[in-house]
């Protein structure tokens, strides 16, 4: 029925992959920086203080220069869903739509407008309007992150529709179950706390470089306050958000938290891997161990993922062949389900056209029964449900590692900013430098863990990503993706040296 | 209120939004126009200055609008969005290419080390304002001389135009005439655009001969224009066009367009209207040394555009018409959303109205002083 070019299928997802992860690395840091430059110029607002004003207008100009490229490869995103998942744009457009198309109304329209006014108003308008155009971009950008990632929650966790027969398409069914899916909210408070992280860190990064060139001591030393403060909070934050979106995921997708965990055999009392070394010629069904080498805390994923202590973790194992003990239905199962729900939508779709009423009726009902296993028709073999573990369950620890970092050292650069003696802290501030580093790691492994952890779909249980595609040519996906690569290099290597500079130039060249 | 609206209103209200969204689209590419003018009427450094900070206070308005085009479209009308982005896959790339380079040039044209040299900014600027509009021109054509394609019964989209045995996928818009004339007509009419408004955002007063070159383009530039619209005019009025019937069978109709202006006289009004509006516009912009010029004939051009993108879709016509297999064309009620969705959306529209108002308010709150010498010559300026 279908015929799938794989290797279509793998160059669409590298292109999207490549891409969604190119406009990352900006959109964070433009979702906190606003918001410094927010509180930065409202200290200037309260405080009179010209060199507060500096201090905006230095970050404001380091954020304008980001906030380009991510406006420059956010659009193409936009438009991917149509020109590379075409079919997916069909299927659920009536659901998926609306969220950007709101986000373009909400958001889109105000951040560029009251973007004009915070580069180009310092003289046309009041004080007080200016800094309350500095909030809107803030509250703007966030805005979209609410918006997209309504739109990313629901393909992890597909609410709020039901399924039409006649035109096998999704229709949107609860609009308010969709914008208040609890995926979507774990994901926008994880997310947009990560991004204030992201960018306090840069803050520590350039300041820390001046602090230890000895230029610019005191724009340093007060961008390092609030953005020690910011980032702490922040961080702790994103802690308890990235629990919570571990709880969901345990919830809702069990496949990418045993991959995210490296968890084959279930079990009850489930131990959490704080560290290990994946054996990457392990095969779900097999004897191997799954690890090289490992440390484990017992007892806690358990009640991390179930908020339960002593309650059962399903592993791969467990949800592709099933554990009739624990009562986890297994991949093969539902397979068989869902290949029961395509015969019989086809056989419903070929009596309606041939408008035989009662077997079209007869049809439906049959289809009903195994209709929510439907997507897993479209599988060739059980196995064929597991994301890459290898990489799922490194890019998770990664993010959990700097998300421990992260913390500490705000914390430091907190402390010893009250203590007055930053200045003299010769081991903090060459770790402050790689802050940034750090938090870009985290971003875009937390984005691998959630996107590469959902594979085999594009919509949970729904759609796998191999029907979801444009039927183009493997040939036109390779040039457009060399085209990407080449124009967005470009691109990144004149960002990289303008914000060199700019940093090189400093809050006092302006 | 909303809920009572019975499915056919709202799929025709929804043609009705993204066509106004779209006709304020052409209109804000005077951002693009503007773009393509830099070489010709900014002679000295402070008068390209001039001109890029002027623009570059409006480009992420025009930007927006495109972005809101796409979101409105997939929302309302996912059936087309998804056959005419996963069919016309090169046209619509190469379009999203000029818009990726546009984007960052404003920021990075003038900042030391930017590393590829202020020129290749402007020429980024310059290859957005004409293959970019050209493109998309030629991508609304298609409403008209239609595309050539199939859809499936799961309507999945396959794309049949080859030429010597490569597909095309969209490429193909820009071998007709029709398409490429409105497709260059958008590109001199963004340019007219263009000079009005910088005409009206810049202070002129020390700068009398760049003010001398910019009415001239608004001239020379609407003189340009002019064989391709009343080209695609006559076209349009001439040219057989895609009827639908009650059974939903698409065939061709004689003079299908000119009937339908008859019949629709609104359009009709909006397109004569719209059109006399650019002429005034372009009248005081050029010769009686009026900087008001972009009002009327930005006015005109959401008119006409409106007009244009309303033709092909209303009294039983097929908006996305395929050449290759008739019955596979996309009409508004084939391809919208569901009814719930288009009811959710249509909530959700009555937030444009307010958009729009702060939008006007902020733009009039930072124009009310016309853009100065000093100001573009700023170190922090673009
Ligand atoms: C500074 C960045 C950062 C840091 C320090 C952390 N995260 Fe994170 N995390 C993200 C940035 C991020 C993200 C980039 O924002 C993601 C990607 C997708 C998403 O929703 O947020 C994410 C996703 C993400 C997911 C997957 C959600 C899904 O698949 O839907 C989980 C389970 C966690 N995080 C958990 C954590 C935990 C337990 C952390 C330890 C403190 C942590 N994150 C720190
Ligand atoms: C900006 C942060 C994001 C990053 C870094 C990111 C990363 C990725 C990666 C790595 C893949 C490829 C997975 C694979 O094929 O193995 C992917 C696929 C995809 N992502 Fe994301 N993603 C992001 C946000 C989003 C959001 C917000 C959405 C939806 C609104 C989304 C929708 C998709 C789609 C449609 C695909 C292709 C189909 C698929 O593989 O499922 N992504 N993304
Ligand atoms: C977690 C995922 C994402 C978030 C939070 C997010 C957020 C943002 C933000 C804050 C901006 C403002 C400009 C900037 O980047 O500096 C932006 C730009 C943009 N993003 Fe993303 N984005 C995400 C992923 C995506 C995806 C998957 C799409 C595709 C639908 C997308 C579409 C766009 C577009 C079209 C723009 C430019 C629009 C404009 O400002 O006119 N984004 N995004």
């Amino acid at each position: 029925m279908i015929d799938v070019d794989l290797s279509l299928v793998n160059w669409s997802r590298a292109q999207f992959a490549f891409t969604a992860m190119y406009h990352w690395i900006f959109v964070p840091l433009t979702l906190g920086l606003s918001f410094l430059c927010a509180f930065y110029e409202t200290i200037y607002l309260k405080t009179g203080d010209e060199q507060w004003k500096t201090i905006t207008r230095f970050w404001m100009t380091l954020f304008g220069i980001n906030f380009a490229i991510g406006v420059a490869t956010g659009i193409i995103l936009e438009f991917e869903f149509g020109t590379n998942w075409s079919n997916y744009s069909w299927m659920v457009g009536d659901i998926f739509g609306a969220p950007l198309a709101i986000e373009g109304i909400f958001a889109f329209f105000m951040e560029a407008s009251f973007f004009a006014v915070m580069f180009f108003g310092w003289n046309r308008v009041s004080k007080r309007f200016h800094c309350f155009s500095t909030w809107m971009v803030a509250i703007g950008s966030n805005l979209s992150a609410v918006w997209i990632l309504i739109a990313n929650g629901w393909m992890q966790n597909p609410v709020g529709m039901v399924f039409n027969p006649e035109i096998a398409r999704f229709e949107m069914e609860n609009f308010a179950a969709v914008v208040f899916n609890p995926v979507a909210v774990s994901k926008f408070t994880h997310t947009s706390s990560s991004g204030f992280v992201m960018a306090s860190a840069f803050v520590l990064t350039v300041s820390s470089w001046y602090l230890l060139k000895k230029k610019h001591v005191e724009m340093a030393k007060k961008s390092i306050i609030v953005a020690s403060v910011f980032g702490l909070v922040a961080s702790v934050f994103v802690g308890f958000t990235g629990d919570e979106a571990a709880y969901e995921v345990a919830q809702k997708q069990p496949m990418k938290l045993a991959a995210m965990e490296g968890l084959y055999k279930g079990e009850r009392g489930a131990g959490l891997v704080a560290m290990g070394i994946v054996n990457s010629t392990k095969e779900p069904g097999d004897v191997q161990d799954a690890f090289l080498l490992e440390v484990r805390i017992p007892e806690v994923l358990s009640l991390l993922a179930n908020r339960e202590a002593g309650s059962f973790v399903p592993g791969i194992d467990d949800l592709v062949y099933g554990n009739t003990e624990e009562g986890v239905m297994g991949v093969n199962t539902m397979m068989e389900k869902g290949k029961l729900a395509l015969v019989d939508l086809a056989a419903f779709r070929e009596a309606k056209k041939n408008n035989l009423e009662h077997v079209a009726a007869d049809a439906l009902q049959r289809f009903e029964v195994n209709k929510e296993f439907m997507g897993y028709g479209y599988l060739d073999k059980p196995e064929e449900a597991v994301p890459p573990v290898n990489i799922v369950f490194n890019a998770f620890h990664l993010m959990v590692v700097m998300g421990t970092i992260l913390p500490a050292v705000f914390a430091a650069f907190l402390f010893y900013t009250f203590k007055n003696s930053i200045t003299e802290q010769r081991w903090l501030l060459p770790v402050g430098l790689f802050m940034g580093l750090f938090g870009l790691l985290a971003q875009q492994a937390g984005w691998v863990t959630a996107e590469v952890g959902r594979q085999p779909w594009a919509i949970q249980g729904l759609m796998p990503v191999k029907i979801a595609t444009t039927n183009l040519s493997t040939t036109s996906v390779q040039i457009t993706f060399a085209m990407f690569a080449v124009v967005f290099t470009i691109l990144l290597i004149a960002e990289i040296s303008i914000m060199l500079k700019q940093i090189a130039i400093g809050p006092e060249g302006h | 209120m909303i809920s009572n609206l019975d499915y056919v209103t709202l799929q025709q209200l929804w043609w009705v939004i993204c066509s106004v969204v779209g006709a304020l689209f052409l209109f804000l590419t005077f951002v693009q126009g503007g773009q393509t003018l830099l070489w010709q009427v900014a002679k000295s450094e402070t008068e390209s200055a001039l001109v890029v900070n002027s623009l570059g206070r409006k480009w992420e308005l025009t930007f927006s609008t495109l972005v809101l085009f796409g979101g409105a479209l997939f929302a309302s009308f996912p059936l087309f969005y998804s056959t005419s982005f996963g069919g016309a896959y090169w046209v619509w790339i190469l379009i999203l290419f000029t818009f990726i380079i546009q984007a960052v040039s404003y920021e990075y044209r003038t900042k030391p080390a930017n590393v590829w040299g202020a020129k290749t900014y402007e020429l980024f600027l310059f290859i957005n304002g004409t293959v970019g509009v050209l493109l998309i021109g030629a991508a609304v054509g298609t409403f008209y001389t239609g595309s050539s394609f199939s859809l499936n019964d799961m309507n999945q989209v396959s794309w049949q135009y080859t030429l010597a045995g490569v597909n095309l996928r969209g490429l193909e818009a820009a071998f007709s005439i029709f398409n490429l004339s409105l497709g260059l007509f958008l590109v001199f009419n963004a340019r007219v655009l263009g000079a009005l408004y910088l005409l009206n955002n810049i202070d002129l007063s020390a700068v009398s001969v760049m003010e001398g070159r910019l009415r001239k383009q608004v001239w020379t530039n609407f003189l340009c224009s002019l064989p391709f619209l009343l080209y695609v005019v006559v076209a349009i009025l001439l040219r057989k066009g895609f009827g639908v019937d009650e059974n939903g069978t698409v065939s061709m109709v004689s003079f299908k367009y000119l009937f339908n202006l008859l019949a629709l006289p609104h359009l009709l009004l909006m397109l004569l209207g719209g059109l006399a509006l650019v002429i005034w516009g372009v009248f005081i912009g050029a010769f009686k040394g009026s900087t008001k010029g972009i009002w009327p004939a930005g006015l005109g051009t959401v008119l006409v555009g409106l007009c244009v993108l309303c033709l092909p879709a209303f009294n039983s016509t097929a908006f996305y018409p395929s050449t290759f297999d008739l019955q596979s064309s996309l009409t508004i009620y084939n391809a919208s959303s569901s009814k719930f969705t288009l009811t959710t959306m249509t909530y959700v529209a009555l937030a444009i109205p307010f958009l729009l108002a702060y939008i006007a308010y902020l733009w009039k709150k930072m124009d009310s002083q016309k853009l100065t010498t000093e100001e573009a010559m700023d170190p922090e300026a673009y």
